[in-house]
C-alpha cells in the first residue's frame, strides 16, 4: 500500500491506454476487420496464388536465413570487440550500430551502387558468377544489413560478463580452446543468441525500404511480400492488401513464438548444464 | 575491464588466431557497413560540389527537408509525452495485464513498416472506416501531412518507453516517495525529482526516436501520395530522385540524412561514454 504515496497511476495509465488504442489498437482492428472483407474463400486464393507465395517465401525464408547470418557474424564481431583490444576499437563498435541509425532509403540506393554488375564491388563478383543485386541474394544482403547490430547488441553484455571461472576450469581440466568454446562458452550463450536471432528476425521479415532497390522487384524471383501490398494498394485493392498484410503479420508472429520457445528451452538447458 | 589481458602469455598459435578474427570482424564492418555509407557521399559528390549544392538548394528539396522536420517535431514530443506516461505506470504501480501492455508498446517493432502505413489508410483512406466521413468534412488525413504524423508516431511509439522502463525499474521510487513525505505536490515530485533522474535516458531515447522518425521511409511511403513539394519527406524524395535516375540529387539528399545518422551515432556515443551509469539497464538491440 506504500505505493499509494505515489500520484498520477490513473493519469499516466489512463493516457498510455488511450494513446495505445487510437494509435496501435484501433488501427490494427481496422486491418483485421478489412482483411475478413474478402471472406476465406478470396484469403485462401489471393494466398494460394503463386506469386503471393513466391514473395511470402522470399521474405519469411530469406529473414530466416538473414537472421542466421547474423548469429554468426554477430558472435564474430561481438567477441571480437568484448574480448579484444585493438587501436580503433571504440569507432568499430559505434559503427556497429550504423544499420540502426542509416535510414532504410539511404540503405536501399547505397547497396545496388555496391553490387549492381557494375557496382564497386559487383565488378570484382560478376566474374566469379556471382550476381547480387537484383536476385534473391541481394535482398539477403539487405536483410543481413538492417539486421546487423541486433545480435552483437544483445551478445556484448552477456560475453562481458561471462563467467570466466568456467572457461578456465574447462582449460585446467584439459579442454582445448575450440573445444572449451564449442562445449562451454556457445551453449551457454545460446538463449542470448537466439533473443538476437529473433529481433533480427522480426526486422527483416517486414523490411521494406533497404531491399526493393537492391532487389530489382522481378515478381516470382526477388519480390519481397511488403512490396506486394504496396502495389495491392496503388491497385485500390484494400481488402487484398489487408488479407496479405494479416497473413505476413501471423507468420512473423508464429516464427517468434516458435523461436520463444526454443529459447526457454535452450536457457533451461543452459541453466542445467552449469 | 578485461581481466584475461595480461593474466597469461598468450602462445603463438592463440596470438594467431587472435590476430585472424580481429581482422575478420574488421573487413566484414568495413566492407559491410563502412562502405555503403562511403558510397552515398562519394555518389553525391560525383560531379563536384556545385551540382551537389544545386541539388540540394532545389525547391523540392528544400521542402522535403522542411517536411521532414515538421514531422519528427511532432511526432517525437507526442511520443515522448506518451513513453514518460507509459514507463511511470509500468514501473510505479502493480495492475493486471501490465505484460500485455508492455508487450502492445512492443509491437510497432515487429510490424513491417508497410503494415504501419496500411492501418492508417484502412482507417482514413477512401474506402477506409472514416474515409467518407472525413471527405464530407472536408479533411484529408491521407495523402496529407497529417498520415505522415500517424504513420511516423506508429513507427516510433516505442522508442522512449523502451529506453525508460528498464531503468526506472531499476532506480526504484524511494526518491520519489520521499519528496511526497516532504509535501512535494505530484508536479513538483515529477520534475524535481524524476525527470532530472531519467534526464540521460530521456535524451537518449528522444535522439533514438528522431533518428528513425526522419528517416522513416516505408510507413510514410504508402500513406504519402509522393505530392512532390507537399508530402514527400526527405527519404521519400531520395526514393524518387533514385528511380529518375537523378542519381545526384538522391544521393545528395540521402547524404544530409547520412549526416543525421552519423550525428545520432556520435551522440549517442557520447552519452554512453559520458552518462553510461545514468542510461544503465537500457534494452539491448531494442530498437
Amino acid at each position: 500500500m506504500r505505493q499509494r504515496v505515489l500520484p498520477g497511476f490513473g493519469l499516466s495509465l489512463g493516457y498510455a491506454l488511450a494513446y495505445l488504442g487510437l494509435i496501435v489498437l484501433l488501427p490494427m482492428a481496422a486491418l483485421a476487420w478489412k482483411a475478413t472483407g474478402i471472406g476465406l474463400g478470396g484469403m485462401l486464393h489471393l494466398l494460394s496464388a503463386p506469386r503471393t507465395l513466391a514473395a511470402l517465401r522470399l521474405s519469411v525464408g530469406g529473414a530466416l536465413v538473414a537472421a542466421l547470418v547474423n548469429v554468426v557474424i554477430g558472435l564474430l564481431v561481438g567477441w571480437v570487440l568484448v574480448r579484444y583490444r585493438f587501436p580503433g576499437r571504440r569507432l568499430f563498435d559505434a559503427l556497429v550500430d550504423l544499420p540502426f541509425a542509416l535510414p532504410t532509403a539511404v540503405a536501399g540506393i547505397a547497396l545496388p551502387t555496391l553490387y549492381a554488375p557494375n557496382g564497386w564491388l559487383g565488378r570484382w563478383l560478376e566474374p566469379l558468377g556471382i550476381k547480387v543485386a537484383y536476385t534473391p541474394l541481394g535482398v539477403l544482403v539487405a536483410m543481413v544489413f538492417v539486421g546487423f547490430p541486433f545480435v552483437v547488441r544483445t551478445l556484448q553484455p552477456v560475453l562481458a560478463s561471462l563467467e570466466r571461472d568456467v572457461e578456465e576450469a574447462a582449460q585446467s581440466l584439459g579442454a582445448r580452446r575450440w573445444q572449451t568454446f564449442f562445449r562451454v562458452i556457445l551453449p551457454m550463450l545460446a538463449p542470448t543468441l537466439l533473443t538476437g536471432f529473433s529481433l533480427a528476425l522480426a526486422r527483416a521479415v517486414g523490411e521494406y525500404g533497404s531491399v526493393i532497390f537492391i532487389a530489382g522487384n522481378i515478381p516470382m524471383h526477388s519480390e519481397i511480400a511488403p512490396l506486394l501490398i504496396v502495389q495491392k494498394l496503388e491497385q485500390f485493392d484494400y481488402a487484398g492488401a489487408a488479407a496479405l498484410g494479416v497473413a505476413l503479420l501471423l507468420l512473423s508472429f508464429a516464427l517468434l513464438i516458435v523461436v520463444a520457445l526454443l529459447q526457454r528451452w535452450s536457457s533451461r538447458w543452459a541453466e542445467a548444464s552449469r | 575491464m578485461n581481466p584475461a589481458v595480461g593474466r597469461r602469455k598468450p602462445g603463438l598459435t592463440r596470438r594467431l588466431v587472435r590476430l585472424a578474427l580481429i581482422l575478420l570482424a574488421l573487413v566484414f564492418l568495413l566492407l559491410f557497413l563502412v562502405l555503403p555509407l562511403a558510397a552515398v557521399f562519394v555518389e553525391a559528390f560525383r560531379q563536384g560540389v556545385e551540382p551537389y549544392l544545386e541539388s540540394i538548394r532545389q525547391p523540392e528539396a528544400l521542402s522535403a527537408i522542411r517536411l521532414t522536420l515538421l514531422v519528427a517535431a511532432i511526432a517525437v514530443p507526442l511520443n515522448v509525452v506518451f513513453g514518460v506516461a507509459a514507463a511511470w505506470a509500468m514501473t510505479r504501480f502493480e495492475f493486471r495485464g501490465k505484460a500485455l501492455l508492455g508487450a502492445l508498446i512492443d509491437l510497432p517493432f515487429s510490424v513491417s513498416p508497410v503494415i504501419s502505413g496500411l492501418v492508417y489508410v484502412l482507417l482514413f483512406g477512401a474506402q477506409g472506416w472514416f474515409g467518407p466521413w472525413l471527405e464530407a468534412h472536408g479533411v484529408k488525413i491521407i495523402f496529407a501531412v497529417p498520415g505522415l504524423v500517424l504513420a511516423t508516431v506508429f513507427i516510433t511509439l516505442p522508442f522512449v518507453a523502451r529506453e525508460l522502463i528498464p531503468l526506472m525499474q531499476s532506480q526504484g521510487s524511494e526518491e520519489e516517495q520521499a519528496a511526497r513525505v516532504l509535501g512535494a505536490s505530484g508536479w513538483q515530485m515529477f520534475f524535481r525529482v524524476t525527470l532530472p533522474n531519467i534526464r540521460w535516458a530521456l535524451l537518449y531515447g528522444v535522439l533514438l526516436c528522431n533518428a528513425r522518425a526522419m528517416g522513416e521511409f516505408g510507413a510514410v511511403s504508402v500513406v504519402s501520395g509522393h505530392i512532390r513539394g507537399l508530402t514527400t519527406t526527405m527519404p521519400l524524395e531520395v526514393e524518387m530522385r533514385y528511380n529518375e535516375y537523378d542519381y545526384v540529387g538522391a544521393f545528395a539528399v540521402a547524404s544530409l540524412l547520412a549526416l543525421l545518422a552519423l550525428l545520432t551515432l556520435g551522440i549517442k556515443t557520447l552519452l554512453e561514454w559520458r552518462y553510461g551509469d545514468e542510461l544503465a539497464a537500457h534494452a539491448p538491440g531494442g530498437h
